[in-house]
């Protein structure tokens, strides 16, 4: 049996670049068939009719052709704009935090659909929300989770025994948490305070309508913050582009 | 053994780094030009030569030019109250081409994408800013990257670099393109055409 000639899939745009004279080679998530990396033609055109339904986070639904090198999207329509993360530039700027995310923990053909639900979720919920702190921690850890990194926060990795409610070591190597006995022998596992632990816990856990109902102390919040960004970091074994692009934007708006 | 002669393959190697040309384009060119008189290779040459000896950035727009500051910024019947920013060189040719701008113009040379790593600071915005304070003539900076993410994020990071200055920033419009079709038109620019409809007079 042949290869089928066509193909109708949903799809995120997560990033593009400019090719040749007026073409456009995007990467995008789609929820059958993974990531992709699919040829844009003639989109940097005024005249072109795709244009405006491929702009990046936009969840399209394309017919594409499979071609030799890249498959070639053929027709574009647009199902979610996502207006609000357009309209302002903290948004767009962890818009692209999130497409780097998913970007980078998956690799192309890997199919994983309930990935496409959380990104297709996180980017409708990020263009409406005033506060956003929750929703990133709730992405970054279900991402993890989706992707086979989901740290262990019950036990510890050691002794197998459940957690004391106690100041508690997580450890990046291992992936999860460690008992202050097995935490403090261990050199680079750091020690995690007990509501940072609560709010992992919480949010690795419960669906998100009971975590955006989450009040947390600004001590806290930057705690969990610092613990998931470097423990993504390890994992990725690169900086995060886009991450300098927020902190600017944090640093400017505070001066 | 080698089959073909060294200079040829240099040329070829050269020719094929550069964009959209493939081994096969590049040892066409290479052939076409030794097939053809010696002077049409020289003329070449010293284009080739020249582009880097004789062009320039201008100091006050950084527009691509032969003299400091450029036939732009040194005319004196532009208007020096508005600022056009553009993301490239072509841009400032494309709207040079409508006649209908009178202004001066500033080039960014990228737009900000963050995946790629380009930020702000890789970008001539800085001296934009510093451009506009040093005068007290410039009333308007009219933002004309692409209108695309990130251009648009580049046009709200430099409107929010004149926020609370006398100058006024504004963005060009968007609409529907000439030869386009409505049935095609995604909904973001077809409400920004709605939005900034004029009546027909």
């Amino acid at each position: 049996m042949s290869r089928e000639r066509l193909y109708h899939t949903d799809a995120i745009i997560l990033r593009r670049t400019d090719f040749g004279e007026a073409d456009r080679l995007l990467t995008v998530f789609t929820p059958q068939r993974g990531k992709l990396r699919l040829m844009a033609k003639g989109v940097r055109k005024t005249t072109s009719r795709k244009a405006g339904h491929i702009e990046l986070f936009m969840l399209t639904n394309m017919l594409v052709a499979c071609g030799h090198t890249w498959d070639v999207i053929s027709q574009a329509e647009t199902l979610q704009a996502y207006r609000g993360l357009r309209e302002d530039l903290e948004k767009t700027s962890q818009a692209y935090y999130l497409a780097e995310l998913v970007d980078s923990f998956t690799e192309e053909r890997d199919v994983n659909a309930p990935l496409f639900e959380l990104l297709a979720f996180t980017l409708a919920r990020l263009s409406h929300l005033a506060d956003i702190f929750l929703l990133l921690r709730y992405f970054e850890l279900h991402i993890l989770s989706l992707t086979g990194f989901q740290p262990q926060l019950h036990f510890c990795l050691v002794c197998n025994q459940p957690l004391a409610p106690t100041e508690n070591y997580f450890h990046f190597g291992d992936g999860g948490m460690l008992c202050p006995e097995h935490g403090q022998a261990r050199p680079h596992a750091k020690m995690i305070p007990l509501p940072v632990l609560k709010v992992l816990r919480f949010l690795q856990t419960q669906p998100w309508e009971k975590v955006a109902d989450l009040q947390l102390n600004p001590q806290t919040c930057q705690h969990v913050e610092a613990l998931l960004l470097s423990y993504i970091t390890f994992l990725l074994e690169h900086r995060l582009k886009s991450v300098d692009f927020i902190r600017r934007l944090q640093r400017e708006s505070h001066d | 053994m080698q089959l073909t002669p060294a200079p040829v393959t240099k040329l070829i190697e050269e020719f094929s780094r550069l964009p959209g040309i493939g081994p096969k384009t590049a040892s066409r060119l290479t052939f076409y030009l030794l097939r053809n008189p010696a002077d049409r290779a020289k003329v070449l040459a010293e284009a080739l030569q020249q582009l880097h000896a004789k062009v320039t950035f201008c100091s006050q727009c950084f527009n691509i030019t032969e003299n400091n500051p450029c036939a732009v910024c040194s005319n004196e019947h532009r208007d020096p109250s508005i600022i056009c920013v553009v993301e490239e060189p072509l841009d400032v040719i494309a709207i040079e081409r409508t006649r209908d701008y009178h202004g001066l113009y500033h080039v960014l040379h990228g737009v900000i994408a963050p995946v790629e790593g380009i930020g702000p600071e890789d970008l001539r915005i800085a001296e934009l800013l510093q451009r506009v304070r040093a005068s007290d003539k410039v009333r308007e900076v009219i933002i004309a990257t692409n209108p695309n993410l990130e251009g648009e994020a580049t046009a709200m990071y430099i409107a929010r670099q004149f926020q609370g200055s006398k100058v006024k920033t504004t963005r060009l419009a968007r609409g529907l393109p000439v030869g386009g079709d409505l049935e095609y038109a995604d909904e973001i620019t077809l409400s920004r055409a709605l939005s900034g409809r004029s009546e027909i007079s």
